[in-house]
């Protein structure tokens, strides 16, 4: 019941973010329409990195106490940081097309680490599929996992390394910035709609991935019988 | 440390015996520099730019037929159950395994060395030295990681591709730095320089620590 109020609360918010981001919020004076792409990709990205810390601590979880329910959750983390990350790098390279001339820049910090990121999350799926039984499942990928989140730190030293310039400032920062209000009420209103759906897919496929284990290992007592 | 060296030198005697491991690098990293040689223009003025790159490209493609051969032998014959049954931790047997894939692939990169001066038209000056330095921090950190990336996709189906697409997003920040460190030698700018070593030096003490502690999960049966 909470899953379906949570299902149809995300829709509607979403209607309603659709329409303040291309009816009520006015045109930015530096960027134009463009910048209608970040009410979009700003909060898509923020959610692949909610995605890398759930992993990390479902994969720590996961390695302390064993339970399965752990490695499912790490698993589904993985798979929508991956989606999440994989549309963040799309939305943005639609903005950077107009704005920066390039679909892809080298230059950029952010543009990169995303790119490292999403490229993660995928070895993280592709060795999770090409293991085959369920425990060493679980137990590699979680290794896998802790390996990878010890790479981020050195994923920002080393791209430092290359020249870089400036990416473009967080929308929404502590201080409060210089946006329009009715921006801001857009910008709020999409963060929570894309918060709503990710809570309401991650639940979901939490669920699916539950019915997904059983159903495997009652394969696997049908197939010993 | 007995144990560990005891391990280095097992691997050693394996390798001098059939020499699969160097040779296989080896080739397979000159022919990945020569086919670099003939996809970009050899006269170009901008080659100098290509050179970094293409060399650590080789490093890391060699580095992954190294990694892979070097766990196959061991499974083939099942010679893993007799190390885990050998009186060592298995963190031991991380470092023994490290110390032996780091020695091979240094010895393949040392081999590949003239060939890469020699297709890039560069000179053999104390530069080529000082990318051999770069050459062992980016090694040992490439094979810190690689090592237990190798025992983790040694479960898996197809053992091969695993292993590089797990490898190559783990090791971009060591062949991003390597690949900077050795323009800044090419190009005689290396002030500032030891902030790149100090970084692969960085990756290699903290993944060695990681997969030490680590690896006892990845080979328990």
């Amino acid at each position: 019941m909470g899953k379906r109020i949570l299902g149809i609360s995300s829709v509607v918010l979403m209607i309603v973010a659709l329409y303040l981001i291309f009816v009520y919020a006015g045109v930015d004076a530096a960027q134009g329409e463009p910048f209608r792409i970040f009410y979009f990709h700003v909060p898509v990205l923020l959610l692949s990195y909610l995605s890398a810390i759930l992993l990390g601590s479902a994969c720590i979880m996961f390695l302390y106490n064993a339970e399965a329910k752990w490695d499912r959750a790490g698993a589904v983390a993985a798979e929508l940081g991956l989606v999440f990350g994989g549309t963040g790098l799309i939305s943005g390279m639609m903005w950077a097309k107009p704005i920066w001339g390039k679909y892809w820049v080298w230059w950029d910090v952010r543009l990169n680490l995303q790119l490292i990121l999403v490229l993660t999350f995928a070895a993280y799926l592709m060795l999770r599929a090409y293991l085959p039984n369920q425990e060493k499942r679980a137990t590699l990928s979680c290794v896998f996992g802790l390996l990878a989140l010890v790479n981020v730190p050195f994923n920002w030293l080393a791209i430092y390394f290359v020249p870089t310039l400036q990416h473009p400032k967080p929308v929404v920062s502590p201080g409060g910035g210089g946006t329009d209000p009715d921006m801001a009420i857009a910008f709020t209103c999409s963060l929570i709609a894309w918060c709503l759906t990710y809570s309401y897919l991650f639940s979901t496929r939490l669920a699916v991935a539950q019915v997904e284990q059983e159903v495997e290992y009652l394969e696997q007592v049908v197939r010993a019988s | 440390m007995k144990s560990i060296s005891s391990l280095f030198f097992k691997d050693i005697v394996v390798e001098w015996r059939n020499k699969e491991a160097v040779s296989s690098m080896f080739m397979f990293g000159v022919l990945t520099l020569v086919i670099f040689s003939y996809a970009f223009d050899p006269s170009g003025t901008d080659r100098s730019l290509l050179t970094p790159g293409i060399l650590w490209i080789s490093f890391t493609f060699a580095g992954i037929i190294g990694l892979n051969r070097s766990l196959a032998m061991e499974i083939d014959n099942e010679c893993i159950q007799g190390l885990l049954l050998a009186p060592l931790s298995r963190g031991e047997l991380y470092l023994g395994k490290v110390a032996s894939n780091f020695a091979f692939m240094m010895i393949a990169e040392l081999l590949m060395m003239p060939p890469f001066v020699v297709l890039n038209n560069l000179t053999f000056s104390f530069q080529i030295i000082e990318i051999i330095g770069v050459a062992v921090l980016g090694t040992l950190g490439f094979v810190s990681v690689g090592t237990i990336l190798s025992m983790i996709s040694a479960h898996t189906r197809m053992k091969e591709v695993i292993l590089a697409v797990l490898q190559i997003p783990l090791t971009i920040p060591v062949i991003l730095t390597s690949v900077a460190a050795t323009g800044q030698i090419l190009a005689n700018e290396t002030e500032g320089i030891s902030y790149a070593l100090m970084m692969l030096a960085g990756f290699s003490i903290v993944y060695l620590t990681a997969s030490y502690l680590l690896f006892e999960y990845v080979v328990e049966d």
